[in-house]
């Protein structure tokens, strides 16, 4: 009788990968949170279709197709690999998309993709080094090219086949527009900025991921409505209600889905809160006192500029931080 | 009676995947015909050897002395011949000198000192004497020698050990079983430890994850007047700075060393160490390692000589199921990844652990979306994303100026980067760089 030996398997250390700890990962990626972020932009965006019809869809799909193709070229122009599964020119032509009346020519959406794609991120070296959020260049690149065509809206389906063009609320009289139309989205605007009640989902989808530094939307929303609160409240038959200027003129949209945007807003919660108060001042003195009669996207462009500069300053103490003058003393 | 720990900023929260080992008792391992002791297994100076080829040893005998006070000695494994003074592969990759023993099988005893039975009224100095002949190192990871610990400048006074049973890491549970079955030792270790430094008590911090452990410790603390402190799970609790925060309420300054805030920290497996020192007479040639991971067969627990190749511990769990992706000294966020079968068990290495092909994947490094996870998590308060882009672009200045040298590498950072950057490997450049650069002006 032979003796039984069992073989033990041992690793090949031939096959052994050596790099450098950690050795394991969480398993979050760009693309997850580019793509889940596209999941929180779908409620508002299903709303715009609701009250735009097909022209909004047209819209959101053709942005869209033209980021991921403008991106593609300009890789492939450029000899760089592949970039769109990483999935942010599809956040950001989306995010377009939802920027742009329903009722814009198309090639309002491929010029806006150029502006988005090429003007906003790949001059200043693709994802992560764009100082300003892409889809907020093409917006207000086309608003000031194309002040007619930006400015002009189409009514919502519950307004009647006779009614082609409306106003946005702030641009109507104090009180003209119902809080109940605004909430819902029964309002002219872009087609992603009008459904208060799904803008409000989509940020809760970003909070829950943990997608957003929620002190962003918290500090701006707060201070436009605490702005405007007062000044309706000195002279309110010439200023919007501050529950108006809330839910209208793309506020929402700007604070959960722009003014958040990882690449061009503050690292730190204390340069986050900084961000959002200073946006939603901007806000309020364009709308206000400006000339133009929304003021979201501006400000927002203002304050990515100083986003360097708003990090440099709220660095946290670093644990175990003792200034120089002090340890001279000792 | 335990004051509430204070919880410090950051931290990650990995899948802890403890359970594999932590319920598998400490086995002995059996002897070898071959053990390979790595000589320099210590920070500072290698210790001097002191034996040479042919020579008969004993078990516990000294194979190499220390050679100045940052050194430790180095004892044999077992009674036998040494073979040869060759090298073997080091846990960095580097082949390093090491001394191979052939056992006669025998295991007979040789130990150098005698054992200190009433350590209560011996004088300190002899035992501190005693813990740096035992050759008694940081058993946690770093191998910091404990004497040297022990031994605080004129001018620093000592008011609280700490003995760090946190076990942070995920996988490991060789300090796990060590404080579950020897809680005792650990308690007296702890109370030998405050003699020496003049202290009455010590404090044991624990992970809330343990708490058959702290109820064993607590059962014998009262004898050996030390404290236990759960803490709450949050790696890296067992990170010294962590560790003094949550006990004491003081962070040590950067560039600082805990007895900078009047604190000494010790592995739990360390103290063990010194208790085996002084009252039994044992010089420091075990340790407690946990062989674990997903591939491996049967994980557990196992108390191995210092010399035993990788290879036959991995033989004692019954192999592997499949082939792992890596194999690492220590756990999976600080670990040493190797390429050899046959580096061997040192004073410090707390886990063999393998990581299996479904646990890692190739990350191509994709740019920074500045999302501040990273900064979030880094339990220095430091900004690793900016830092990271510092030391890409070479700018040390900027790293430094950034306290990249206050970074512990603990990992939480590229463990959370959605953008898979290497972002220790970058601080663990820049600090080496800038360390470079002072040692230049100096």
């Amino acid at each position: 009788m032979s003796e039984t030996e069992t073989t033990i398997q041992m690793p090949d250390p031939t096959r052994l990968v050596v790099s450098n700890s950690p050795h394991i990962r969480e398993g979050q990626s760009i693309n997850k949170i580019m793509f889940t972020v596209v999941l929180a932009m779908l409620p508002a965006c299903l709303a715009g279709i609701w009250f735009f019809g097909m022209a909004a869809l047209n819209v959101l799909l053709l942005c869209t197709v033209s980021c991921v193709v403008i991106e593609e070229g300009w890789n492939k122009l450029m000899k760089r690999a592949s970039t769109w599964k990483d999935g942010s020119a599809i956040l950001t032509g989306i995010l377009l998309g939802m920027n742009l009346n329903a009722g814009v020519p198309w090639w309002v959406c491929i010029l806006g993709g150029i502006l988005a794609i090429i003007l906003g991120k790949q001059l200043f070296g693709g994802l992560g080094y764009n100082p300003f959020n892409p889809a907020l260049v093409a917006r207000v690149g086309l608003l000031i090219g194309l002040p007619e065509i930006m400015t002009t809206w189409n009514s919502t389906r519950a307004m009647g086949a006779d009614v082609i063009t409306t106003a946005t609320p702030l641009g109507m009289a104090p009180g003209a527009s119902e809080v109940k139309d605004m909430l819902i989205g029964n309002t002219g605007g872009c087609l992603g900025e009008t459904s208060a009640v799904a803008l409000l989902i989509g940020g809760a989808i970003l909070i829950a991921f943990k997608l957003i530094k929620w002190q962003v939307p918290l500090a701006f929303i707060g201070s436009v409505f605490v702005i405007t609160g007062i000044a309706h409240w000195i002279n309110p038959s010439v200023y919007h209600s501050p529950v108006a200027h809330v839910l209208s003129g793309g506020l929402l949209l700007g604070a959960f889905f722009m003014a958040t945007d990882m690449v061009t807003s503050p690292m730190t919660k204390k340069g986050a809160i900084i961000f959002g108060l200073g946006c939603g001042i901007m806000t309020s003195l364009i709308r206000l006192w400006g000339s133009y009669p929304e003021g979201v996207s501006f400000s927002i462009l203002f304050m990515n500029a100083l986003t360097p500069l708003i990090d440099r300053v709220t660095i946290n103490k670093p644990f175990g931080f003792e200034s120089p003058a002090k340890e001279e003393m000792e | 009676m335990s004051d509430k720990p204070r919880k410090f900023k950051g931290g990650v929260h990995p899948n802890d995947s403890k359970a594999l080992s932590a319920t598998k008792p400490i086995q002995d391992a059996p002897l070898l015909e071959t053990y390979k002791v790595i000589m320099h297994q210590n920070i500072g100076a290698p210790p001097e050897l002191v034996v040479s080829k042919g020579d008969v040893v004993k078990k516990g005998e000294l194979l190499a002395k220390a050679t100045g006070f940052v050194s430790v000695p180095l004892h044999a494994p077992t009674s036998g011949t040494i073979k040869a003074i060759d090298k073997c592969p080091g846990p960095t990759g580097m082949a390093v000198p090491a001394i191979e023993i052939t056992a006669d099988g025998e295991d007979v005893w040789g130990s150098p000192f005698e054992p200190i039975a009433d350590w209560t009224n011996t004088d300190p100095a002899e035992l501190k004497q005693r813990v740096w002949d035992a050759g008694v190192v940081g058993m946690g990871g770093a191998g910091f020698p404990m004497h040297v610990k022990l031994s605080p400048p004129e001018g620093k006074k000592i008011d609280t050990l700490i003995l760090n049973g946190a076990e942070c890491e995920p996988y490991l549970t060789a300090d796990h079983r060590l404080m579950l079955e020897q809680a005792e030792e650990v308690a007296l270790g702890a109370a030998i430890v405050a003699r020496i430094l003049g202290l009455e008590t010590a404090v044991i911090g624990v992970e809330d994850n343990k708490p058959d452990a702290i109820k064993m410790l607590e059962e014998v603390a009262g004898k050996y007047n030390v404290r236990v402190q759960g803490l709450p799970v949050n790696y890296p609790q067992g990170a010294e700075k962590q560790l003094i925060y949550a006990i004491t309420g003081r962070e040590v300054p950067i560039g600082k060393l805990p007895m900078d805030v009047s604190c000494v920290v010790q592995n739990v497996a360390s103290a063990v160490a010194v208790a085996d020192a002084v009252v039994k007479g044992l010089p420091s040639i075990e340790r407690i390692t946990t062989v674990t991971g997903k591939p491996v067969v049967n994980p557990g627990n196992w108390r191995f000589r210092i010399g035993t190749p990788i290879e036959k511990a991995l033989e004692l769990v019954g192999g592997v199921n499949e082939q792992p992706a890596k194999l690492l000294l220590g756990g999976p966020m600080m670990g040493i990844a190797q390429n050899s079968l046959g580096v061997t068990v040192m004073k410090n290495t707390s886990g063999i652990l393998l990581i299996a092909t479904d646990e890692v994947s190739l990350y191509t490094s994709e740019p920074c979306i500045r999302c501040g996870r990273c900064v979030e998590v880094c339990p220095m308060s430091i900004l690793p994303a900016t830092i990271s882009q510092a030391v890409e672009n070479k700018r040390f200045d900027w790293a430094e100026e950034l306290n990249v040298l206050a970074c512990i590498e603990c990992g939480s950072c590229s463990y959370v980067c959605p953008s898979h950057r290497p972002l220790n490997q970058h601080f663990k450049r820049g600090k080496i760089e800038i360390q470079a650069q002072l040692r230049k002006k100096k």
